[in-house]
């Protein structure tokens, strides 16, 4: 179906059934119950782990498959935020306008720095996307004001021109009247809430658009290619291929991808900050595909899902909370407990996270993923158990495409 | 013939579905009910905490959540009872917001926009909070009270001084009972100018964000308004931690007093490095060289230690104030944390009990109903005297300290000393001031 094998089909089937059940999946918890706060089927959320999937699925192209890291994808990010909102700017709040030409914007910077940067190969290339990111990023911050609003982050005033806004028109982004941030259903059941956003499921369809084109070229003789350019540049040089338009398209695809993941940002919240092209955001995607899994289909937006899970749920639980739980525990031990809790949790979300992002890369070298291939084989005996008696942990061959 | 389904399995099977299909909609009740948005149903309300737990002003997001949770405890009749004894409304009771018990949430905004806006978006959606409160960097606040109006839930300002935020970025659902940047300057320039002489040539080094560009506007205007030349302005990282190569280039000026417009661990910083480059003992035209911190706190005055003697700033609240209101919030807080709070824990402590009194007033937590019990409303007993929330931009008018560090502190928490109370006529300012104007507060949103 579609161009794909059967095996893919049933995968991508998977993955589309996964993507919309999410408001479901993610909310296991009933209201009210002390777990409750380990919910994450709420709208600003579940329209994160969907867009920074697409964010990481099109990292994945470019370091996944040809292996040069980027560091400087964040910028990628901002300038298709920046389009969103200017969009909303000039014309309306019509998503319509801003994202194909976030798409189209990144896919041009995307070419102006991978045309310098890729010049270079390994580590300099990293550092040049680095260098070029923080350029952008300090040119959004203070230079570039008039246009970015620097540090306050570009919003839409009332007294903006917008000279296509009907009179009847939502006064928030929506896509031809279907306004993002308002939920079409919000069923309570039993003591469960579920919680369906219009702003999620359109870019749910967005990202599974993004993973099937995704999918489709990995599959392709360009992503093999691509994999050949990872496996032995110096090799497909002396066949005499050029592998620079190659890369330079592999690229300004993931740009592209993650100009879209910053246009759709823009579209669920119409504010364009500065700070989502900071390196840290750069750095955020690299450990959201090394910590998913490189170079596998599903890795990186499981990776992208457990990185947000974190920064937002991890970082809530205060100190009222963690009372809440350990109040059973005698006064002096609850103290204890208590405070050395709270270094974990709160604003401390970073060191746990840190924590786990090292204990995969220790003992699951292939990411979240191979995780998950560990565990369905300890349910299918006899078929892979090579993989799980490893002692070395050595890291696997990465896989062709992983499931 | 067999293949009908009435066997008394198939009869049984069909008979529960269609109960199942009857019953469904009885089940699926969508919850759109509400009046308005996070209208609380239960026994208790809830409020969002959104404060800065990393990052530059993370002392001050500290001392706001203290004060936070003072709060909570004193509006839940737990306590002594703090500012609600002193408080010239009485419609607060101490058994919660209109009966219902207060409970909180907390998030950091990271000292940046995004992660602020998720933050406030996960305690509205997530959390059904239905207020946010804090914010200690301008823009952080700008951006929360944007989402906030969008969403249709209040918005009170905690430690934000730009004039940008009652000004152009003003909206219906934000209320700031912080002093901004005008009011500093307005009191500030007077004594600057008594102390320092009027013929002073300035050299500002600003933090690049909103705050920090309407504070430079403001001590500009007000100090050349008296005689004083403004030499260059420089704007300097709000991530930035060493500012050795911002101090420099003063040296090479003929300026002869530094005005820093940097905040929290900014100011610490560049307040270090400038004494570090002995700014304090150089002589410009036989006259000491000067240096002036317009926004000053405790906090910051602790993290500076010695530098600060004997520098001019401004502040909004100080815990040395000897009126009924300072004095019993100095005193619970005090008693709870062992230490006195800091103009940033007052702000918040007051915003919550703002917040909470005109629920009670309005009888309802709806924005709107809010809103109106808000604007116009005059008050006293929370320590800043005599105080308007003005109706035109949700600003609030009080009396401004100027202050300075103490030569000669007493214990490690009395480091600034009260110079000069500016009276509320001083600073007060047309809603349609320049440096104000641009904004619209539009219309209050309650959301659905």
């Amino acid at each position: 179906m579609l161009g794909l094998n059967k095996k893919d089909t049933r995968f991508l089937l998977i993955v589309i059934a996964l993507t919309l059940l999410t408001p479901i999946i993610l909310q296991p918890f009933p209201e009210g119950s002390s777990l409750a706060q380990f919910n994450a089927g709420y709208p600003d959320l579940m329209q994160r782990f969907a867009i920074f999937g697409i964010f990481a699925i099109g990292f994945n192209i470019l370091f996944g498959l040809t292996g040069y890291l980027s560091f400087g994808h964040a910028a990628f990010l901002g300038v298709g935020s920046y389009t969103v909102v200017w969009m909303y700017k000039l014309l309306d709040y019509n998503v319509i306008w801003g994202l194909p030409l976030a798409i189209i914007t990144s896919g041009l910077f995307a070419l102006l720095i991978g045309f310098v940067s890729l010049r270079r190969s390994g580590i300099y290339f990293s550092i040049l996307t680095l260098a070029f990111a923080q350029m952008s990023y300090n040119l959004a911050y203070s230079v570039l004001t008039p246009i970015t609003n620097g540090e306050t982050g570009l919003q839409v005033y009332t007294d903006d021109v917008q000279i296509l806004m009907g009179a009847n028109e939502p006064q928030s982004p929506h896509f031809f009247g279907i306004v993002m941030r308002e939920n079409f259903w919000v069923a309570d059941i039993g003591a469960w809430e579920f919680t369906f956003n219009n702003g999620y499921y359109f870019s749910a369809v967005i990202a599974i658009l993004a993973f099937y084109l995704s999918l489709r070229i990995f599959r392709s003789p360009f992503g093999l290619m691509l994999r050949a350019i990872k496996t032995n540049q110096t090799r497909l040089n002396y066949t005499g291929l050029n592998a620079r338009p190659y890369t330079l398209a592999a690229f300004v695809i993931s740009g592209m991808y993650a100009g879209l993941a910053g246009g759709l940002l823009a579209a669920m919240d119409p504010l364009a900050g500065a700070e989502r092209m900071q390196w840290t955001a750069s750095g955020e995607v690299v450990l959201m595909t090394i910590l998913g899994g490189l170079g596998t289909m599903m890795g990186p937006v499981l990776g992208a899902g457990f990185i947000k899970y974190f920064e937002n749920i991890f970082s809530k639980i205060n100190e009222q909370v963690l009372r809440q739980w350990f109040g059973f525990l005698p006064d002096g031990l609850e103290g204890a407990v208590v405070w050395v809790a709270e270094y974990f949790v709160g604003s401390g979300w970073h060191l746990t996270s840190g924590l786990l992002f090292m204990l995969v890369v220790i003992f699951l070298p292939g990411g979240l993923v191979e995780g998950g291939q560990k565990l369905a084989g300890l349910f299918k005996r006899g078929k892979s158990d090579e993989d799980i008696d490893d002692p070395e942990h050595q890291p696997k061959q990465s896989p062709h495409v992983a499931e | 013939m067999s293949n009908s389904n009435f066997t008394r399995r198939g009869v049984l099977k069909s008979g529960a579905v269609a109960g199942a299909g009857v019953a469904l909609p009885t089940i699926f009740t969508a919850s759109s009910a509400a009046a308005y948005t996070n209208e609380p149903m239960g026994s208790s309300v809830t409020l969002g905490f959104n404060v800065p737990q990393s990052g530059p002003y993370a002392d001050e997001g500290a001392d706001e959540l203290r004060a936070y949770q003072l709060a909570v405890e004193h509006l839940n009749g737990e306590g002594d009872g703090g500012m609600m004894n002193t408080f010239s409304s009485k419609a607060l009771q101490g058994n919660g917001i209109l009966g219902k018990k207060v409970e909180y949430v907390t998030g950091d905004t990271q000292t940046k926009s995004d992660a602020a806006r998720a933050s406030a978006k996960s305690m509205i959606e997530k959390d059904g909070a239905v207020m946010i409160t804090g914010g200690s960097s301008s823009g952080v606040a700008i951006a929360v009270q944007g989402l906030c109006q969008e969403a249709g839930v209040i918005f009170m300002a905690g430690l934000t001084h730009s004039n940008d935020t009652t000004g152009k970025d003003k909206k219906a659902n934000g209320f700031r009972h912080f002093f901004n940047a005008y009011m500093s300057g307005a009191a500030l320039a007077p004594v600057l100018a008594a102390r320092y002489g009027s013929d002073r040539k300035a050299y500002h080094l600003t933090a690049d964000y909103t705050w920090g560009w309407t504070q430079e506007e403001s001590i500009v205007a007000s100090t050349e308004a008296l005689g004083w030349e403004t030499v260059n302005t420089v704007k300097t990282p709000l991530a930035a931690t060493d500012f050795s190569s911002y101090i420099t280039p003063v040296l090479q000026t003929d300026a002869d007093v530094l005005v820093l417009n940097h905040y929290g661990g900014n100011m610490v910083n560049s307040l270090t490095n400038a004494v570090q480059f002995g700014l304090r003992e150089k002589q410009v035209n036989g006259r000491n060289f000067e240096i002036v911190v317009p926004l000053f706190s405790r906090l910051m005055a602790r993290g500076a230690g010695e530098n600060i003697k004997g520098i001019l700033g401004s502040t909004n609240w100080h815990w040395s104030l000897t009126d009924e209101g300072s004095q019993a919030f100095v005193k619970s807080f005090g008693t709870k944390y062992g230490f006195p709070p800091s103009q940033a824990a007052h702000t918040v402590y007051c915003q919550t009990l703002l917040y909470a009194d005109a629920c009670e007033r309005a009888g309802t937590f709806n924005p709107c109903g809010v809103v109106e019990a808000l604007e116009g409303f005059e008050f006293d007993g929370l320590g800043n005297g005599k105080t308007t929330y003005r109706a035109d931009d949700h600003q609030c008018f009080k009396d401004v300290l100027v202050v300075r560090g103490k030569e000669n502190p007493t214990s490690e928490f009395d480091l600034l000393e009260v110079v000069e109370v500016t009276p509320v006529e001083q600073v007060t300012y047309d809603p349609n001031h320049p440096m104000f104007a641009g904004g619209n507060l539009g219309a209050c949103n309650e959301g659905a």
